[in-house]
């Protein structure tokens, strides 16, 4: 289990600044999550973690060490990150074989195989998925792929972009339960974005509110229910929220 | 005919066995693209088995029968300096898809390298790269051929190196724009959190990408080489006599036309049949590889 803290995260595109000296913690083993409206920096936040996006100022630091000053292997066992869209994120002409064999070759890692298989376990698939293509597999079960690709390098930290917006409303219980439930096998470190209030109810521990590039308040869990936010943004998020599930 | 499979035994053959085959028996299904295999298979055929197949020694010269119409001893007629047409065709089958091959393993992997490598990268290498595809497209391909052939001089190897030169641009411009339409996609990002280097995105997550249209386009493409191929040998800037290149034949033919309407007529069909089969073989891919129709496979 390893921390992850940002300090002073800011990132411009061009003339347009989209982060504004972002910081926070995430605790050893904790699930944090980041809400705030569409357009307002969530997953430039993950990918500039991730170091998919470079041109960032400030420091990113995974239990002291700074994301910048990894190498490429380092950090690929370090962090990981499951996408949005189940669709967009598996090669369309990879089977699930070579899904998950490619970062163990990348990476060295001898018994291919047997984590393979474990790793397809793990997420509740049967090992004859690994001979199937992504266009033969529903949603929820593509994620599910798409979650063992992540753990196979076992990782300490899993960065989430939504990770079940893309789904039926079945199916996100289904893979939230999963998250919820390799973080309690394998102890991983969660950052998870989304925009359902719901959803970081159920599965973190403490989340970010962010508006515009800014974070808003940090807030525990706890706030949601008894709306015990003091910004008034955060507040109207919450209530709206609130209010929604009511009718709902 | 629905994607959403139920869970079944799946064949143990390899996909891309099932994929060719389904493939071929798309094309054959097309009147079109089966007339273009059909083609084709007689052009392969034919190369494979030209000895067998040529009734005559194509350089074998017989002063005594010279200009002789198609008759059952000459089925194609004989030549100027008597040679058989018909074998000499059979054999300049050889030439022409020596041609096609040696073009299109070199213009195919340097047009799918600079294009990937420009898309991927962007920026300065993109810039460089692409100024440099637009120097070579910016010429009729003929001409700049023709300006080659001329300077390296004539000879069928220099022939075809020179419309290597002019047939990459094409494809490397195709790699490119199919390369920027998914190289900020999420499976490459998940390629590079796993550590993949460029080589290896590239060869691995993009090539596969872009293999279908860039198929399509060197089968489009083998056309126009053919024609290319002729006409050069036509000014005498290909292939050199003695040679039975289909161009050469018809450029040296061309004396007795008027008397001698065999000698341009028979390798004037062969090199329309050939590429008009490329052409159409070229439309049936396209149609076979649509990206709509791909889960079927
Ligand atoms: N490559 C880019 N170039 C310019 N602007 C960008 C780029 N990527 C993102 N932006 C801008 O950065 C801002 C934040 O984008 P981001 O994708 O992080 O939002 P988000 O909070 O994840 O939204 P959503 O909830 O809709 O996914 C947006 O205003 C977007 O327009
Ligand atoms: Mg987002």
């Amino acid at each position: 289990m390893k921390p992850l803290s940002i300090r002073d995260l800011s990132v411009s595109f061009g003339a347009l600044r989209v982060l504004h000296d972002i910081s926070f913690d995430v605790r050893a083993g904790e699930c944090f999550g980041l809400v705030g409206e569409s357009g307002s920096g969530k997953s430039t936040v993950l990918s500039c973690a991730a170091m998919l996006w470079s041109q960032w100022t400030g420091r990113v630091e995974i239990d002291g060490v700074s994301v910048q000053d990894m190498s490429p292997a380092e950090r690929c066992r370090t962090l990981q990150m499951v996408f949005q869209d189940p669709y967009g994120s598996l090669h369309p002409r990879h089977a699930i074989r070579t899904v998950l064999s490619e970062p163990l070759k990348i990476q060295g890692f001898d018994n291919r195989d047997a984590r393979m298989e474990q790793a397809l376990g793990d997420v509740g698939l049967p090992v004859d998925f690994l001979d199937r293509y992504p266009h033969q597999l529903s949603g929820g079960q593509r994620q599910r792929v798409a979650i063992a690709r992540a753990l196979i390098v076992e990782p300490d930290v899993l960065l989430l972009d939504e990770p079940t917006s893309a789904l039926d409303v079945s199916v996100q219980a289904e893979i939230l339960n999963l998250l919820a439930k390799l973080r309690d096998e394998k102890g991983f470190t969660y950052i998870m974005v989304s925009h359902d209030l719901a959803v970081v109810d159920h599965m973190c521990d403490r989340f970010a509110v962010m508006q515009t590039g800014r974070v808003v308040e940090v807030l525990d869990h706890d706030a949601i229910s008894s709306n015990g936010a003091t910004e008034p943004y955060a507040r109207e998020l919450i209530a709206a929220s609130l209010e929604y599930e009511r009718i709902a | 005919m629905s994607d959403t499979l139920p869970p079944q035994p799946k064949p143990k053959s390899p996909q891309w066995v099932t994929a060719t085959g389904n493939i071929l028996r798309f094309l054959f299904r097309q009147p079109p693209s089966a007339f273009g295999l059909v083609v084709l298979v007689l052009l392969i055929g034919s190369a494979v088995l030209a000895p067998v197949l040529a009734t005559h020694d194509p350089y074998v010269q017989d002063l005594t029968a010279t200009l002789l119409p198609p008759s059952s001893a000459h089925f194609f007629g004989t030549d100027e300096l008597g040679r058989d047409v018909y074998s000499r065709l059979m054999h300049g089958s050889r030439i022409t898809l020596t041609i096609v091959f040696l073009v299109t393993i070199t213009v195919g992997p340097i047009g799918l390298f600079v294009g990937t490598v420009a898309g991927y990268f962007g920026g300065r290498t993109d810039t460089v790269l692409m100024r440099l595809t637009d120097i070579f497209l910016s010429f009729p391909s003929l001409i700049l051929s023709l300006a080659f052939v001329a300077a390296l001089g004539p000879s069928l190897n220099n022939a075809i190196i020179a419309i290597s030169l002019t047939a990459w641009p094409p494809i490397a411009r195709l790699a490119r724009a199919e390369t920027m339409t998914f190289r900020r996609a999420d499976f490459i990002s998940a390629a590079r959190l796993q550590g993949a280097s460029p080589a290896r995105i590239i060869w691995k997550s993009i090539v596969p990408m872009c293999m279908p249209s860039v198929l399509i386009r060197l089968t489009l493409n083998m056309a126009t080489v053919i024609l290319t191929a002729a006409g050069l040998g036509f000014l005498g800037l290909g292939a050199q006599p003695p040679l039975p290149e289909w161009g050469a034949m018809i450029a040296t033919g061309r004396r007795y036309m008027i008397d001698s309407w065999w000698l341009v007529t028979f390798p004037g069909l062969a090199i329309l049949a050939v590429s008009l089969a490329f052409n159409l073989l070229g439309d049936g891919l396209r149609d076979a590889l649509d990206p709509k129709q791909m889960h079927r496979r």
